[in-house]
């Protein structure tokens, strides 16, 4: 198979997979084991290109031609790869993850749920792989519409009106917004290909600065405010979905979407020149610290980890916008490190939930008896999150904040700390009230009662990612260098 | 010898195809015959527009009457597209009709209903084709005489005062037609078309051609219910038998624009309607008032079918958009939209057609549960509703794509700004439907329901697979949109 085939395949197996779990639909034990076998694939598939990208090939497919000189194409490149390694080994993760769940949770209508998790899945393979931002826009409205049957899954008056913010925010900024940009750019630009060095030229820094807001905004899912409603709504789907789409997957194809239009539309260069971002970098940076501040208070645990990925998303922004090869290979490594860090956190909420129906941070006083390798990972995780060592997120952190000083822009690398100190507090009180504080209903002690096995075993994989990250992100880094093109 | 008189059968064919219905009455004879016929008249449809594509523009002369005297017919890629659309609706709609007919009128009249429904795709087969404005005239009687029968055989006693609304409306613009098109006469002596467009600018100053453009364009403006002359295309579409309205919705309107066309660009052409009449002028605030009113009141409306009426005054806004901008781009938009439209508004009412066989009733209440009783027609709706919006890989994305790029051409952010919000618009209106179908529990007497039957879920799913392929390859599409808006209608910016 050439690496073009491999690329189309990529987007193309998780579909085939989701027809198998609907074929399979009435033999729930068939049907997993479909859900397991694709992702597999998937995962072998996306891994069987990385020797290709780190050659400096970059295997190119044209699916489609809807419109004259417009094409909707594939190409894959070393940051979609980056993006799609993650997405794909967190998808067979939580694929395990979700069995423990949803068969703990006995929830309703799980052949549904798994069809339109394989959809979601492709369309973000697709978003990684998009080698222009027709493409990207395509699979983007894709994975918009395939995540909503899985955020109203519960069919709840309460997800009834989630559906409506989550539907009502994406497919609204990215009608309203995003698209017009696009058509504004392939106007003035006559192609809409990433293209190294990116293919705006500084006509009019006016119109340049509007079109970089208008992606900014535009790009919903990367949820900066006052456009981050719909991730907090979104939380009321269930675990699994929260834990890969609003933790990596969709969340992250926002993000990633920046990224590249920054690096590959605009360009590092052009973009260094306009003065006009330096307002786009307030709003990220405000959100990084409003978002923290709102965590700080939410009570239930799924909506402060919300909120701090909320807050998080917006380091990436920050990193995409301040324009210099350490803060891209920043953003790029924080895609990574972040995604595996707030997967083991919703995994543990989820455990957390099924094993003792506890909701609330209040309540989860002395958990840490009970359940001891779920806190254990929370506490590991919520370590990669804050960017301490030994885990993954020192290091986006710290070519982040090298990124900040590289641009003269100290307040922002105040902004950073200050951020990551807001991140400790309100993480680290939930593993340390579990481990030291007494449970509050009564004094006499638990037997360890952990999630289902499943549950357990995603877990404590992605809490080990975080620890592994640590001592390998070359990988990550040497991918980014070749987006950004410095000398490794 | 017969491919010669291809372009008469076309209107011919189900002009006398008519009275046979009436005569072969047993049933299912009158269905054989009109879908027959139809399925005909797509395939002429479409060896007509191929040849249009090879070897340009042609036309026929009827009865062997040279030009100027006789009645002319006309091919050029413009309607050659028009006759495609009617051709094309039709027949894919009477499939449905076979069912839905039978199920929703008097078995005993299901011969007129097929009589009438042959005449009225008659009278637009003949709009689309002819090249004598008077001969447009009387075709456009004859579609509009039979569709307000077709409106008012539905049950509903309603329909009969939808109908009437209908039919004294139509019947006032088709007069300003005529009044316009004999003041047109009186000025120039003559009632081809290419002949009046060689005549009219040496009496382009006069009051009377002033007039006559007036009275054509806001008669040919209330078929088309262009705003604020929509008034009677709601309720008509409401009350109608599922398949008249399907059938209208891809139809009757399209035509409608294509005469506005028709009569701006090609009778008068570009320098006088848009450079003197200034007819731009008007068009854009009127279709900018569709797209953003026809939007917000689909959203208040509890009937489903009426709301999409709505919406099709605010996709008509779109068309009328185009035209507005006055550039080569914006007719593009326009003459793609006009295809599109079509595709899109007749399969949703097709899915509306499924549920209203299924349920007898398409308001928003009675349509809780169905995306469970109902999956394949409630998907196909979705499908058709992701096209209104104009997601990616919907033909709506297209016309979106088109009307935006026409509109930053420009640089008329506001108008953007418009386009935008009107598609904001119809994701409440859509999602409305979509929340009461899978997430309002559906009542118990509704236990019974099950899909809808193969036979109007085919029909209604091979649209939808056209808004798909339409969406992903649009060679035909704008290839056609771009060679007419340059060939035919040639604009250049005023």
């Amino acid at each position: 198979m050439t690496p073009s085939i491999i690329a189309t395949l990529c987007v193309l197996v998780p579909l085939i997979g989701a027809a198998l779990i609907y074929a399979f639909g009435r033999h729930p034990n068939i049907r997993e084991a479909a859900t397991l076998v694709t992702a597999v694939t998937l995962f072998a598939l996306v891994l069987s290109l990385l020797p290709d990208v780190m050659a400096g090939s970059q295997p190119f497919v044209i699916l489609a031609q809807p419109l004259p000189t417009l094409t909707l194409a594939l190409k894959v490149e070393p940051l979609g790869m980056l993006f799609a390694l993650l997405a794909s080994f967190l998808w067979l993760v939580t694929s395990v993850y979700s069995i423990g769940y949803m068969r703990g949770h006995d929830e309703p209508n799980q052949t549904r749920f798994y069809v339109y998790f394989a959809v979601a899945i492709s369309a973000t393979l697709g978003v990684a792989f998009a080698a222009d931002m027709l493409t990207l826009f395509v699979f983007y409205e894709v994975l918009t519409l395939s995540t909503v049957p899985l955020v109203t899954h519960a069919g709840t008056n309460e997800a009834k009106r989630a559906g409506r913010i989550y539907l009502g925010l994406l497919l609204g900024t990215s009608l309203a917004i995003l698209l017009p940009a696009i058509i504004w750019t392939w106007m003035v630009a006559g192609t809409l290909a990433f293209t190294a060095g990116g293919i705006l030229s500084i006509a009019s820094p006016m119109s340049i600065a509007l079109l970089l807001t208008m992606y900014i905004f535009g790009i919903g899912k990367a949820a900066v405010m006052p456009f981050h409603r719909w991730l907090p709504a979104a939380m009321v789907a269930p675990t699994p979905v929260s834990a890969l789409l609003h933790a990596v997957a969709v969340v992250k194809a926002g993000v990633f979407a920046i990224v590249k239009v920054t690096v590959y539309v605009f360009g590092l260069d052009l973009l260094a020149d306009l003065g006009a971002r330096q307002w786009l970098m307030y709003a990220a940076a405000f959100t990084v610290l409003a978002a923290s501040l709102v965590a700080l208070r939410k009570d239930n645990l799924k909506a402060r980890l919300a909120y701090s990925t909320v807050s998080q998303l917006s380091y990436i922004v920050l990193g995409a916008l301040l324009a210099n090869p350490l803060a891209t290979i920043g953003s790029g490594m924080h895609i990574l490190m972040h995604g595996f860090g707030k997967i083991t956190l919703f995994f543990c909420a989820g455990a957390i939930a099924v094993a003792t129906h506890k909701t609330e941070i209040s309540q989860m006083r002395g958990l840490g008896r009970r359940m001891p390798v779920t806190m254990t990972a929370f506490f590991i995780a919520s370590l990669s999150i804050i960017g301490l060592p030994p885990t993954g997120g020192l290091w986006s952190k710290w070519y982040l904040a090298l990124g900040t000083l590289e641009a003269n822009e100290t307040l922002l690398l105040g902004v950073l700390l200050l951020s990551s100190l807001l991140s400790l507090a309100y993480l680290l009180p939930i593993p340390v009230r579990a481990f030291f504080y007494k449970a509050a209903d009564n004094g006499h002690s638990y037997s360890a009662l952990e999630a289902p096995f499943p549950a357990l075993l995603a877990l404590v994989i992605t809490s080990l990612g975080c620890l592994l990250l640590f001592f390998y992100p070359e990988l990550s880094y040497q991918l980014m260098t070749r987006v950004t093109g410095r000398a490794s | 010898m017969i491919s010669a008189h291809l372009l008469v059968l076309q209107v011919v064919l189900p002009l006398l195809a008519a009275p046979t219905c009436l005569v072969l009455a047993r049933r299912p004879l009158p269905w054989l015959i009109a879908a027959t016929v139809s399925w005909a008249s797509f395939g002429i449809a479409i060896l007509l527009l191929h040849r249009v594509l090879t070897f340009g523009t042609f036309s026929y002369e009827l009865g062997g009457w040279a030009a100027p005297w006789g009645i002319e017919y006309r091919i050029d890629p413009l309607n050659a597209l028009v006759l495609l659309i009617v051709a094309g609706i039709s027949s894919v709609v009477v499939l449905f009709a076979k069912c839905s007919v039978e199920h929703e009128l008097d078995p005993n009249k299901s011969h007129l209903f097929y009589s009438v429904w042959l005449l009225c795709l008659t009278g637009l087969l003949g709009i689309a084709a002819t090249a004598d404005a008077f001969n447009l005239f009387v075709f456009l009687e004859i579609s509009s005489l039979s569709s307000y029968v077709l409106i008012s055989l539905a049950q509903q006693r309603r329909a009969l005062t939808a109908a009437f609304q209908y039919l004294i409306m139509g019947t006032i613009g088709a007069t300003f037609l005529l009044i316009g098109i004999g003041l047109l006469y009186a000025m120039t002596g003559t009632l081809n078309m290419a002949d009046l467009s060689q005549r009219i600018p040496a009496v382009s100053s006069t009051r009377t051609v002033a007039a006559a453009f007036v009275f054509i364009t806001v008669g040919v403006g209330i078929k088309a219910a262009i705003f604020p002359l929509h008034y009677w295309l709601p309720n008509a579409y409401c009350h109608a038998p599922s398949a008249v309205t399907a059938f209208f919705a891809g139809t009757t309107t399209k035509v409608a624009v294509y005469v506005l066309l028709r009569f701006a660009f090609t009778v008068f052409g570009a320098e006088i309607s848009l450079g003197q009449f200034l007819l731009n002028y008007f068009l854009l605030p009127l279709g900018i008032a569709a797209a953003l009113i026809g939007s917000t009141v689909a959203i208040f409306q509890r009937n489903v079918k009426r709301m999409l009426g709505y919406s099709s005054v605010a996709q008509i806004g779109y068309m009328v958009i185009g035209i507005g901008i006055a550039s080569s781009m914006g007719l593009s938009a326009t003459v793609l939209h006009l295809f599109n439209h079509a595709v899109i508004k007749t399969a949703l009412f097709l899915s509306l057609g499924c549920i209203f066989y299924r349920l007898g009733s398409v308001s928003l209440t009675d349509l809780a549960g169905v995306g469970r009783t109902m999956p394949w027609t409630m998907a196909a709706f979705v499908i058709g509703g992701f096209s209104v919006i104009g997601l990616p890989l919907t033909v709506g994305f297209i016309s979106k794509w088109y009307l935006v790029l026409a509109a930053l051409e420009k640089q008329w952010w506001g108008l953007v700004g418009v386009i935008l919000v009107s598609s904001l618009l119809s994701i409440v209106y859509i999602w409305r439907v979509v929340e009461a179908a899978y997430f309002n529990a559906k009542p118990t007497a509704n236990d019974t329901i099950g899909e809808a039957p193969a036979s109007l879920l085919i029909p209604t799913w091979v649209l939808i697979a056209a808004n798909i392929y339409f969406g992903v390859d649009t060679r035909l599409t704008v290839k056609l949109a771009e060679l007419v808006s340059s060939t035919v209608l040639g604009v250049s910016p005023p």
